[in-house]
């Protein structure tokens, strides 16, 4: 790339359910991102959102309701429904056309106020053959786990203790929603909901207004001392029916391979620092590790066992608590960027990490079994 | 927040009209036959079930329809046992992908024919790589689930 696009400033809401109003919660957090650095509506070059109908809150077009929370009112904004990586992208990209010097990335989901996950990701299906036997994403997670196990000899303990680390981790995480110390027996006697799937081995409906500010190489530097630099993305989608898939050799290999040709990465396990990864259902972190080539294939319950993915450990793996502790589902990949992000500046207060983060990469991923996949490589230097 | 706002209680539902086409609505004829139909790519040969108009991979039409089999092998499953919107049918049950003898593709469905109630039993019956088979229900109207379920062999 020639030119760079700078982070400039990150916002989040709190996960857990509130009274809040949407449309006000949505515009507290467009306020806050824009005043982090000192900006106003005015100053803003263009939006790009995420955020989804049936999630958002029985709202069809629900962009058109809440443009103006994002100050994107007679603006060119644009946006995206599903997966907010993408909106990300898409943002980095309208920074990179040389037509705008700065743009929101926002996304917007209210979980607390919608349906049951699993009764809107019936809807991912569809109504002649894969809906009407009952597929949603805990089914089609569920099924997938179970090849993980038998294919590669992972055990249900080192699938529990994704949750294990991940929930602790949230204790550190002002924003997380479902938090607390547990043990591998508390996560694997947790009600059995789709087996080998236990309850706290599923992600819980968040809330979650998230926003980040991007800008051009010199408006970054006029406008913050701690820049974090795009540096690569790369996406990949799969069949939609479940059955035509290999759902141990998904696309989050082609997504992964094409964010480090971005951005230069030959050595993932050396040349990444942290990882924030969208592990709705606990034994995707493992899966998703291996994908991302962060260890190899089938040794993602080795990676766990190592304790190396730890907080604490040479390759922190969602140390913020990951979807597992807050899943506010269409904001939860661009909020793991912004988790990456603050990591990267050293201001992810109790969760920072100890070790000195330059590469961080934040993964996001949509519809059943990882369906799709975006990865986005971040740092600084 | 200390002070206690409102709360919207409300609901939303909406008719559909949705089209099966003409690649569908043959499958769900054959179905209603007892016969599960697919289409085979002639650049990849996969044989692809439910039948679909293309091979999403070589991105060509597909022209000729094979009538499968009805039994094949186990490929993975899952002990469903809570209540969601728009289940199949009473938890618990047995969601199940399910690979057609000659096919290519897995078939989504569900696994019965064996005790439900004791999932410990379960777990010792139903095995990744098993045999199985379609069992049809008595009345039939060109549906998914006029296969009630697979059962082992």
């Amino acid at each position: 790339m020639t030119k760079r696009v700078g982070i400039v400033s990150v916002a989040q809401g709190a996960g857990a359910e509130s009274k809040d109003n949407f449309y006000d919660q949505a515009y507290r957090i467009t306020k806050e991102v824009l005043e982090k650095v000192g900006i106003t509506r005015d100053d803003l070059g263009t939006i790009v959102t995420a955020s989804s109908d049936i999630f958002h809150g029985g709202i069809s077009c629900a962009n058109s309701y809440y443009w103006e929370t994002t100050g994107a009112f007679l603006k060119n904004a644009s946006r995206q429904d599903g997966e907010s990586l993408f909106a990300f992208f898409y943002a980095v990209m309208r920074i990179l056309s040389g037509q705008f010097d700065t743009a929101l990335v926002m996304a917007l989901c209210k979980g607390s106020e919608n349906p049951p996950n699993d009764t809107c990701t019936l809807m991912f299906a569809d109504p002649f053959y894969q809906r009407p036997v009952g597929l949603q994403e805990t089914l089609a997670a569920a099924l997938q786990m179970r090849l993980y196990l038998e294919r590669y000899g992972i055990t249900e303990e080192q699938c529990a203790e994704v949750a294990v680390k991940n929930l602790g981790n949230a204790l550190g995480n002002p924003y997380a929603h479902r938090k607390g110390r547990y043990t591998v027996e508390e996560i694997l006697g947790s009600e059995r909901l789709a087996d080998p799937l236990t309850a706290l081995q599923v992600a819980p409906k968040s809330e979650g207004m998230v926003a980040v500010l991007l800008a051009s190489e010199e408006k970054a530097r006029a406008l913050t001392d701690k820049p974090v630099w795009f540096k690569g993305y790369g996406s990949s989608l799969d069949h939609f029916y479940l059955g035509d898939r290999d759902l141990l050799k998904g696309p989050l290999r082609d997504a992964a391979a094409r964010a480090y040709r971005m951005a230069g990465i030959a050595d993932p396990q050396k040349e990444i620092d942290l990882a924030e990864i969208t592990e709705p259902y606990a034994f995707q972190e493992l899966l998703w590790c291996e994908d991302l080539g962060l260890c190899g294939e089938g040794e993602g319950g080795k990676l766990i066992a190592s304790g190396r993915t730890r907080r604490n450990g040479d390759l922190p793996v969602n140390p913020s608590g990951g979807v597992l502790a807050n899943n506010p589902y269409v904001s939860r990949g661009l909020q793991r960027l912004v988790e990456a992000v603050l990591q990267i500046r050293g201001e992810a207060g109790e969760r920072q990490v100890p070790k000195e983060v330059k590469t961080a990469l934040a993964h996001g991923t949509h519809g059943f079994a990882g369906q799709c996949h975006a990865v986005a490589i971040v740092g600084i230097g | 927040m200390a002070k206690e706002y409102k709360t919207l209680m409300t609901e939303i539902r909406l008719p559909y009209e949705l089209s099966y086409g003409p690649v569908w609505t043959r499958f769900f004829e054959g179905m209603a036959e007892k016969k599960l139909y697919g289409t085979k790519c002639e650049k990849c040969g996969r044989i692809l079930v439910p039948a679909r108009s293309f091979c999403p991979r070589c991105f060509v039409d597909t022209t000729e329809w094979v009538e499968v089999a009805q039994q094949g092998t186990l490929t993975a499953w899952s002990y469903v046992n809570y209540r969601y919107f728009g289940m199949p049918t009473e938890p618990p049950f047995i969601g199940a992908l399910i690979r057609l003898d000659g096919t290519d593709v897995d078939f989504l469905h569900l696994m019965g024919g064996i005790d439900l109630n004791d999932f410990e039993q379960v777990r010792k019956v139903v095995k990744n790589g098993m045999k199985v088979r379609a069992v049809w229900k008595e009345e039939r109207q060109g549906h998914i689930l006029d296969i009630r379920y697979f059962e082992p062999i």
